[in-house]
């Protein structure tokens, strides 16, 4: 599936695009199919978004997972300070970044 | 090139000068060199300003292109036309914003002709930055403006 | 140290409020990213992996215990209780928020900090020996020098959109403490035949994808032309660096292809034309500011260290470095705890640092590019104090220039540009070696780890070097051998085919291990790499 992820413009903080907002949680991402590229504009249009991009992504029964290493680590933050990730009490998490 | 290519003085959105508009077509570098009633030239990022230092005395007009504001040989281009003795009208063209008034000015541009129109009050107040400048630039040749350090150190 | 006087308070001052109406614009629409990009690197704010990043200047690495106390603040207040310490003497904040930022830069100003040109295509932070007036081998204190420069590049008109970025260090001493020969401009002031100080010029190293030893570009520059040599450099840099690449953009690529004679021909042009223009600071502006560089107060005192304690005695020999003054030395405070992340502090121990240095060391400190701190005067009769209550506070590991005294950069797990984690596999390593008790065998090795070819962790200055990529979207790490960023200044090369990080631990273990055995007398890993060269190690690592 294809998502949508960029910044936060006033936090910077990783959001992805939930088919109408935009959420901290990549599992809540939405597929945009061929849409990426006008929901980008216009919401970035709107500074709702910063810097956005499409990526690509796998669904399971385990959540959504993007392709690339880097994007799992945008979601979950740094494998080196689970305290400071979206789920600190989860050591499941980093394997799942891996 | 044309004869008449160039940036209009419609374009000409802020200007330091009380002499009048240049308002016929500027020509490239290379044909000021060849064409000797030339008396106005633009400048693109990849010219050598300096192959303009024999003609300094006929131009009224140098316009100095900046496609994109990222790139900064404008400024050193600036630079040395003051300091080879330029006096005419030293124009900055192109992708030119409100952030980067005040170096050009200190570069020793005096019109500025931006791609967009830019707000008046964000560009006044952009070029009164500076109160004090830690480095020379054009607008302390000939001590009208002292650096930090020669304020530092006056007698 | 320098301390601003009204011009340089209100320089920072009106920075502070024109990002906090760029910032403003930003978030109103006014502008857009690409609008603000540039300005917004300019005031060292980053767009991260995680959140804005901010980086702070720390000129030439200096800073008192009021500046230490203020950073741990920040990272409490503005951040996640943190701060990173880089490879060019800055820290790094990583979950930073926009809306913040400008209120974060006031902040600094207050106690004479700033933000300013540590990103962007502009002049960068200056840095220098982390030991500069203490060291008993330099030749003067660099860093008036480097603080002459600070000002002259501080929003330079006509260096504000370079090719790409320009960083530039100033030494004073034949030994190269601060990696000068791998920067875009590397200063070391020496001294005539007729005993006048002046600066000799080195242009056109770097690391990155294209790493590059500068060549001498002058032997000897007057100080009294500092400036003026300083601006020619730039302006034929400026004029002619490649613009069409970014990869090709540095000084050191302009340097190469036109050659290191025609370069320095045109810079020597511009230089004399220069001269005619009069843009050197009045000479009573250097001496105004070497002023704020006079040494401290040394007292007499003892000067034997009382070795009985062998924990005590192991940190001595590794942590403290000789001091112009026999009654004092200069100590490292160490960043890499085992196991660790290299370089992060916490606000409590910035503000512990800051407190040390406050009581120890003349309220001073230093950050070095290796990403450790620097108390740079601390009499022996204190040492032993010292060391326990750095002990007691985590930071007191004795592992300076050993293989756990790892300088990595951020990577993967903080870094939008990089390829692999760079701090899990620096973790492993020191975690590894210090269980094999093979450090101390080891002796002085200084391996660097890169998430990635911008080489911010400086792999190719290390003697063992290590470079995170990309190989089909896994991490993937190569490994290099023999560079080294002091005076004995090589490139490391690559040994062959890449790593997964279990393989490139095992093959860290694999070139130590042929060191060991094959090492003389006296010899660091460096050494005898230099003289059997690569291919054993190749044999070693990958099989005949």
């Amino acid at each position: 599936m294809k998502i949508l992820t960029g910044n936060d413009l006033k936090t910077g903080a990783v959001i992805w695009w939930d088919g109408a907002n935009w959420s901290i949680h990549v599992d809540c991402a939405a597929d945009v199919g061929d849409q990426g590229e006008e929901i980008m504009a216009r919401e970035e249009a709107l500074r709702r978004v910063n810097v956005p991009y499409i990526v690509e992504a796998t669904v399971s029964e385990k959540g959504i997972r993007p392709a690339h290493i880097k994007d799992r680590i945008r979601a979950l933050g740094p494998t080196v300070r689970p305290d400071l990730t979206l789920k600190p009490q989860s050591p499941e998490a980093i394997d799942w970044v891996i | 090139m044309e004869p008449d290519w160039g940036t209009s003085p419609d374009a000409v959105q802020f200007r330091f000068r009380d002499d009048e508009m240049v308002d016929h077509g500027t020509v490239t570098v290379d044909a000021c060199c060849d064409q000797t009633n030339a008396t106005a030239v633009r400048i693109e990022p990849g010219d050598d300003a300096r192959h303009l230092l024999p003609y300094l005395d006929r131009l009224s007009l140098i316009e100095v292109n900046f496609p994109a504001f990222t790139d900064g040989r404008g400024y050193s281009s600036a630079r040395i036309l003051r300091e080879a003795g330029y006096l005419g009208e030293l124009r900055a063209v192109g992708d030119i914003g409100v952030d980067q008034l005040s170096h050009m000015r200190r570069c020793g541009f005096d019109a500025f002709a931006p791609d967009k129109p830019l707000d008046e009050q964000d560009a006044r107040r952009a070029f009164a930055t500076w109160d004090n400048v830690y480095q020379h630039g054009v607008d302390t040749i000939g001590k009208r403006r002292s650096t930090i350090s020669e304020k530092r150190h006056e007698v | 140290m320098y301390v601003y006087d009204n011009y340089d308070q209100a320089m920072v001052d009106a920075r502070v409020e024109e990002f906090r109406d760029q910032a403003r614009r930003r978030l109103e629409g006014k502008l857009s990213e690409d609008q603000f990009k540039p300005l917004r690197l300019m005031n060292g704010l980053y767009l991260q992996l995680h959140a804005y990043m901010l980086r702070v200047a720390i000129p030439y690495g200096t800073l008192n215990s009021r500046q230490m106390s203020a950073l741990g603040d920040i990272a409490d207040r503005y951040d996640r209780g943190y701060g990173h310490f880089t490879t060019r003497q800055n820290i790094q904040y990583n979950w930073i928020k926009l809306e913040d930022a400008a209120d974060i830069l006031a902040d600094l100003s207050k106690v004479e900090m700033h933000a300013i040109q540590t990103s962007g295509n502009c002049i960068r932070n200056i840095s220098s020996d982390h030991f500069a007036g203490a060291a008993h081998d330099e030749l003067v204190d660099p860093r008036p020098y480097a603080e002459l420069m600070r000002q002259w590049s501080s929003f330079h008109p006509e260096f504000t959109y370079l090719p790409r970025k320009f960083k530039i260090c100033v030494i004073a001493s034949e030994k190269d403490r601060a990696a000068m020969r791998l920067h875009d401009i590397g200063i070391q002031i020496v001294r005539s035949g007729e005993g006048e100080l002046g600066a000799r010029f080195f242009v056109g190293g770097g690391m990155g994808r294209t790493p590059m030893i500068a060549p001498m570009i002058r032997d000897f520059v007057p100080l009294d032309q500092l400036i003026t040599y300083a601006e020619a450099c730039l302006r034929v840099y400026n004029r002619h660096g490649r613009r069409d690449n970014k990869y090709k953009a540095r000084i050191k690529i302009l340097v190469h292809e036109l050659g290191k004679e025609e370069y320095t021909r045109q810079v020597e042009a511009e230089f004399v034309h220069l001269l005619e223009q009069g843009i050197e600071p009045p000479r009573e502006e250097l001496a105004r500011i070497a002023r704020y560089f006079a040494p401290p107060t040394f007292e007499d005192g003892p000067k034997q260290i009382d070795r009985s304690d062998p924990d005590f005695a192991l940190w001595v020999d590794r942590n403290t470095h000789r001091h112009r003054h026999d009654s004092y030395v200069s100590a490292v405070i160490s960043l890499k705890p085992v196991g660790g992340i290299p370089g992060d502090a916490t606000g409590d121990q910035m503000r512990q640092m800051a407190r040390l240095a406050k009581q120890y060391s003349f309220d001073e400190l230093r950050i070095m590019h290796t990403q450790n701190v620097v108390l740079p005067h601390v009499r022996i009769a204190d040492l032993h104090a010292l060391w326990t209550e750095l002990e007691a506070a985590g930071l007191g590991a004795p592992n300076l220039d050993t293989i756990e005294d790892i300088i990595a950069c951020p990577g993967l797990d903080y870094c939008s540009l990089a390829n692999a984690r760079s701090i899990p596999l620096a973790q492993r390593l020191a975690e590894r070696f210090a269980a094999n008790g093979k450090t101390g065998k080891l002796g002085e090795l200084k391996l660097k780890i890169s998430g990635c070819i911008n080489a911010c962790g400086h792999h190719h200055a290390g003697h063992i070097g290590i470079l995170g990529v990309d190989k089909k979207g896994v991490e993937n790490y190569q490994l290099s051998l023999g560079g080294s960023e002091a005076e004995d200044v090589s490139l490391a090369k690559i040994t062959g085919p890449g790593f997964d990080e279990d393989g490139v631990i095992e093959a860290v273990d694999t070139v130590t291990d042929l060191y060991l055995a094959q090492r003389k007398e006296g010899e660091r890993f460096v050494d005898t790499y230099r003289r059997i060269g690569m291919e054993p190690f190749k044999e070693a690592l990958y099989g005949a």
